[in-house]
């Protein structure tokens, strides 16, 4: 047990903060695209600004990350579930990355202000382009899809090692010692 | 690592872990209103705007046809009292916009729309944007989304008559005494010989927030400076085809178009939650500025085409109302933004017009 067992402090609080924002982003986006009622314009004046603070969020967790490291896996873990542990990490990174990135350029490319929030308007990250939002318009939501089942996927995998396995992996993002 | 308890079964904690992932789901499902109850979205509207006028693949859903304008906005500072927001300062701002005339068509006659609509993109000194889409109407035809869409499916025209079906209007009028207070006011409107003479209304509320953070209630007008001219209801059919388009391109060969920016403000009682009920009897009118168009430009090349005049895009010290429509016209612009954007530009009646034709500007 003298190896380091958990996560970062920091990675750990960032975990659960960006956890819950991320959920909140994907209900609030799958749900402001369902409804012309009045919703509709509180759920947009949610999405941006949580979507920008989740790109800054993301970069300092990626910094202390690299820095930091995370504990090794159980030396008993099937192959196969060491690979997709990795994979998987890798892409809820990239997708935490990308989902912000996309957002701000097809903002950008659709020529809207960026606000962020009343005053403090953001510089547009690409081109004025309709053809260029169509893309990125599509490719919003099919990420966000696949950003969800990969969740579902990470969540199920975290309460399979906390409940089926007990193997400490769970411990290591949510233990404060 | 801890030695694996004995004869444990895994069982119940994989069946904890499939309904905790099962609920979630169901939890998305409803968010997204893939279960329960159904719920009108922008693609709903959309839907019924392309029922009511056909699908025009590459145009806008509604005020499919247009043109591009600029120009720009001197405020007076009369406004600097109502709100903080820095278009009202003292100062020039740059304007590019779109005149459009209602329905779905991009190339319908002119005649047939008795809609005239001015689009702005207003870019104040300080960087902030304001967008507003105003119709020279001051009243709208209903009052919320839902009777916007009933609107659409009963308004569809006939392609024997290009009318509606008078059994199904006469149905829908029956359930909204609203729509039939428009059509009143319409027939006794008279419906500007020119986009140059027309006033342009905000059709919602809105509000002005001042530098001390009070708030006032307003709606909003562009007067124009030129006199009004009506259209003889009983000719427009014989319109030509880009009439008021054409008449404007003339009017500006002969110098700039102005309009005043006068801001009314609300009294108490005023209803601010419903575009169906105009603001009768005095009120409180502050003329903030004068609107200046000088340029003209089809949509392929005139820089307005491909954004969206979203109303809801407002600069600190305006905002929205508490009216349910402002919410909807930002979710139905931006779907048929997208819609349009993901078919490609087709070329405007314009454009045509004087052979420019091309996607890009």
């Amino acid at each position: 047990m003298t190896a380091r067992q958990h996560f970062h402090p920091v990675i750990r609080v960032l975990h659960w903060l960006m956890a819950a924002l991320i959920l909140a982003m994907l209900f609030i986006g799958i749900a402001m695209v369902s409804t012309a009622g009045p919703a509709y314009h509180m759920l947009i004046g949610l999405h941006r600004p949580i979507g920008i603070s989740l790109l800054v969020l993301v970069l300092i967790r990626l910094a202390v990350r690299l820095k930091t490291g995370a504990p090794p896996l159980p030396a008993d873990l099937p192959p196969v579930m060491v690979a997709g542990a990795k994979a998987s990490h890798v892409l809820l990174y990239l997708s935490i990355l990308v989902m912000p990135l996309i957002g701000w350029g097809m903002l950008s490319a659709a020529g809207y202000p960026i606000v962020f929030v009343e005053g403090i308007v953001l510089p547009p990250i690409l081109p004025h382009d309709i053809a260029l939002y169509a893309v990125l318009r599509v490719a919003h939501t099919a990420i966000a899809l696949l950003f969800f089942a990969l969740i579902l996927g990470h969540l199920a995998a975290g309460l399979f090692h906390a409940l089926v396995r007990r193997d400490g992996v769970f411990e290591a993002i949510w233990r404060n010692r | 690592m801890s030695e694996p308890p004995a004869a444990r079964s895994p069982a119940p904690a994989l069946i904890v872990i499939a309904a905790i992932v099962a609920a979630i789901v169901a939890l998305f499902a409803w968010a997204a209103g893939w279960i329960g109850p159904s719920r009108v979205s922008g693609g709903t509207v959309a839907n019924a705007l392309q029922y009511n006028a056909g699908l025009h693949r590459g145009y806008r859903r509604a005020h499919a046809k247009g043109m591009c304008i600029a120009g720009t906005f001197d405020a007076n500072g009369a406004g600097v009292a109502l709100s903080k927001a820095g278009v009202l300062r003292p100062g020039r701002s740059t304007v590019i916009g779109r005149f459009s005339t209602g329905g779905g068509n991009p190339l319908a006659t002119d005649g047939r729309n008795v809609f005239h609509a001015m689009a702005l993109r207003i870019v104040s000194p300080d960087g902030q944007e304001w967008r507003t889409a105003m119709d020279h109407t001051a009243i709208f035809p209903v009052a919320d989304v839902k009777s916007f869409v009933a609107l659409q499916i009963a308004m569809k025209p006939d392609p024997k008559t290009d009318k509606p079906d008078p059994a199904v209007l006469a149905a829908y009028l029956a359930k909204h005494p609203e729509t039939k207070r428009f059509m009143d006011y319409m027939k006794t409107m008279p419906l500007p010989n020119s986009f140059a003479n027309g006033t342009y209304h905000s059709i919602n509320a809105f509000r002005f927030i001042d530098s001390t953070g009070r708030t006032r209630l307003v709606r909003w007008m562009m007067v124009p400076e030129d006199k009004l001219v009506a259209l003889d209801k009983s000719k427009l059919a014989s319109l030509p085809k880009n009439y008021l388009f054409d008449e404007f391109i003339q009017r500006l060969k002969s110098g700039p178009v102005r309009w005043h920016l006068v801001v009314t403000l609300a009294n108490p009682g005023d209803v601010t939650d419903n575009a169906t009920v105009q603001w009768t009897g005095p009120h409180r009118q502050v003329d903030v500025g004068t609107l200046t168009i000088d340029h003209w430009a089809p949509e392929e090349t005139g820089g307005c085409r491909d954004y969206n005049y979203d109303p809801t895009v407002l600069p600190p010290g305006i905002a929205v109302s508490d009216d349910p429509l402002l919410s909807a016209r930002s979710a139905v612009y931006s779907t048929s933004y997208t819609r349009r954007a993901k078919d490609g530009s087709g070329p405007s009646a314009i454009g045509e017009q004087f052979g420019i034709s091309g996607n890009k500007q």
